[in-house]
């Protein structure tokens, strides 16, 4: 066991991935020499020369339109957008190239690729340093994505993406990649897409989240069981598309109150649809509308309390918490 | 058969094989849109001819012919126009949104020029892992306007990949002269700005389209980079079925009509002393007969079930069963409050 961080867990994935098969490459923005903007590729170059981690121009179509083309042909690269944000320069070959070959081609084509970068906000990256990007991908059929909020998960998350046959966005949140730490086993380990993971237990209320709102969800539900004897369970979703369903209609079947946590905007968002899906399945099981914490539709804006604004934090949650219980 | 004989037999093959699509779809056999490379024929037939079969074509909407030439059998293809369950992708997509990878073909999307970056990707693993195999992506002069045009041909440039960019410049863009999509004459000049090389020829002559064409490849082969092919025509008829193409100048059209590629290429066989009305009576019986079974066997193939829809979105999950995609079986949630769960070795 070492303890490790995100930021490492992330490295240590891809240079475990790209020793266990050669078809692995990195391909991105100052990926090769530099090591990345967050120095999540250092020392790949060195290790596996720059025929397998190869820097482009500043051209995120390209980018992911060539790793398209480089996994259908038989490789498995992983894809560094700089910033998640930039994919919306890319965002054609993303949700018109790269979901749709498979279906395209009925299925005798396969695209293992993974597209990651840094989303997330709360580092006061301003505008386009900071969105939440997730919910702009989890309605496009053909790609899966995931949030890994743990060391554990992100190395583990990552190892699975890479080893997958389908392309995956793996969005990974720049203000977890030096804070968070984890111990980490010394062998190797994957963690499935699709499972979520219950990070803390208790039968008061049921708060689901995933990403860059686990800490400040775990962080209320500290609080409330300090200050209101209240106990959360806290269910991390992890794997966003496609997302831990049966894990959830398991919790929701124990616990009738349900917090749902974003740090993205609210509208439109990850949690609209778990709660939608809440709503059908087990309205029976409710004992008080479905309730959620979510950034303000806006933008991310750049003055620190601005941000603190419109960001959730672990005192949002739980008063909403307190709210939910009231009812 | 001859070299001369066998490209003859190609560009009649396309020009027949388009004909029937349309009566096809006039039919409501086909349904969509159709897209006719008439008078194009002799650029999709000469830049395909000579690739081998582990080299990768990406077509767009008016590249049938490539997809001929490269080797898709005439019955899968029409099971594909017609939306058969045996076709490339089971109903699921329109002819040029497929591909056939087992020959070489990669489909495209609706979005122009975006296949380039991918021919990149594909030509960067050819390069990398040392094949001596060649990208041929084909796009008209409107897709040129595109992003994806620049992103693909600047990478190709810095990488010398083994990636030919076939544009076919017919002079429209839809209803777009290309008097408003480009302030230069040659297309092909683009090329020098990202540091490989340009030609030009012309697309309506099969002789000059393959020496090219040839040209290209041999450059490709020896690592020496990436070619941008311009192959000036013009689009015959309209941006599709439905567009009558009104906006054209009426001088142009008959113009180019004199030009037809497949008159030129008869011309050039009669110089050479082939007796063509006999040479072209043979082809044009085989191709009615191998039309008439490519067409009677996609007739009799199964139309797709409805939930074909739900197929093939994935390699490794199907929507709508349990969201866990590795086989392992749930762990048990850690009940320690807000610490990481103790993961097993899973695999």
């Amino acid at each position: 066991m070492a303890t490790v961080s995100y930021l490492q867990a992330i490295r240590d994935a891809m240079a475990e991935e790209m020793r266990r098969d050669p078809d692995v490459v990195v391909m991105g923005e100052d990926v090769a020499e530099l090591g990345g903007a967050f120095l999540a590729t250092e020392g790949l170059l060195a290790e596996f020369g720059a025929e397998r981690v190869v820097d482009t121009p500043i051209s995120e179509s390209l980018l992911v339109g060539a790793g398209v083309g480089a996994a259908v042909a038989g490789l498995r690269p992983i894809v560094e957008m700089q910033f998640a944000d930039f994919i919306s320069c890319g965002f054609d070959q993303v949700v018109n190239m790269a979901a749709t070959t498979r279906y395209r081609h009925g299925g005798r084509a396969k695209v293992p690729m993974v597209i990651r970068g840094p989303g997330g906000a709360g580092v006061h990256g301003s505008i386009f340093h900071s969105q939440d990007v997730e919910a702009w991908f989890t309605r496009v059929p053909g790609l899966k994505v995931l949030a890994p909020a743990t060391a554990y998960d992100a190395k583990g998350l990552l190892k699975s993406a890479i080893r997958d046959d389908d392309p995956v966005i793996f969005l990974e949140h720049k203000r977890l990649y030096r804070r968070v730490k984890g111990e980490l086993p010394d062998e190797d380990f994957t963690v499935p897409i699709g499972r979520a993971a219950t990070r803390r237990r208790g039968g008061d209320l049921l708060v689901v989240t995933y990403g860059g709102a686990l800490e400040w969800s775990l962080d209320a539900a500290d609080r409330l069981a300090r200050e209101a004897h209240v106990e959360a369970e806290v269910l991390d979703l992890r794997s966003l598309l496609p997302f831990d369903l049966e894990a959830v209609l398991e919790a929701v079947s124990r616990i009738n109150r349900v917090l749902l946590v974003q740090e993205d905007r609210l509208t439109g968002g990850v949690m609209a649809e778990i709660a939608a899906r809440i709503a059908e399945d087990a309205f029976d099981q409710l004992d008080a509308p479905i309730a959620r914490v979510a950034a303000a539709d806006t933008p991310t804006p750049f003055h620190p309390a601005l941000e603190q604004f419109v960001l959730p934090s672990a005192e949002k949650i739980a008063a909403r918490a307190q709210q939910l219980l009231a009812w | 058969m001859e070299r001369d004989l066998e490209l003859y037999y190609w560009l009649l093959l396309v020009r027949h094989f388009e004909r029937r699509v349309e009566r096809l779809h006039a039919k409501n056999q086909i349904v969509g849109s159709v897209y006719s490379g008439l008078g194009q024929e002799a650029i999709v037939v000469g830049c395909t001819y000579g690739l081998a079969r582990e080299d990768v074509i990406f077509p767009l909407h008016r590249d049938l012919g490539a997809v001929l030439v490269k080797g898709v059998p005439q019955r899968l293809l029409m099971a594909q126009l017609l939306g058969k369950e045996t076709g490339l992708s089971r109903g699921k997509e329109g002819f040029l949104h497929a591909g056939d990878l087992e020959q070489g073909v990669f489909g495209a999307t609706s979005m122009l020029a975006s296949t380039l970056p991918v021919a990149c990707g594909f030509a960067f693993k050819f390069k990398v892992r040392r094949e001596s195999r060649v990208a041929v992506a084909f796009f008209g002069e409107g897709a040129s306007s595109r992003g994806d045009f620049h992103e693909a041909a600047n990478f190709a440039g810095i990488h010398k990949l083994p990636v030919i960019f076939v544009c076919e410049n017919n002079r429209y863009a839809y209803s777009t002269p290309l008097s408003a999509t480009m302030a230069i004459d040659d297309l092909a000049d683009r090329a020098a700005g990202y540091g490989f090389q340009g030609l030009t020829c012309n697309g309506n002559d099969l002789q000059d389209v393959l020496e090219h064409m040839e040209r290209s490849l041999q450059r490709a082969r020896d690592g020496a980079g990436p070619t941008l092919l311009e192959c000036k025509t013009y689009r015959r008829l309209g941006h599709s079925d439905h567009d009558r193409a009104s906006y054209r100048i009426k001088e142009e059209v008959p113009h180019w009509e004199s030009r037809d590629p497949i008159r030129l290429w008869e011309s050039y066989l009669q110089i050479k002393g082939y007796d063509l009305p006999k040479e072209k009576a043979a082809l044009e019986e085989r191709i009615k007969g191998e039309i008439d079974d490519a067409v009677r066997f996609a007739e009799e193939c199964p139309e797709p079930k409805p939930e074909e829809a739900l197929a093939d979105l994935y390699a490794t999950w199907t929507p709508g069963t349990p969201s866990i995609v590795a086989p392992e079986s749930r762990e048990q949630p850690s009940a320690e409050p807000g610490q990481e769960e103790a993961a097993p070795t899973l695999h």
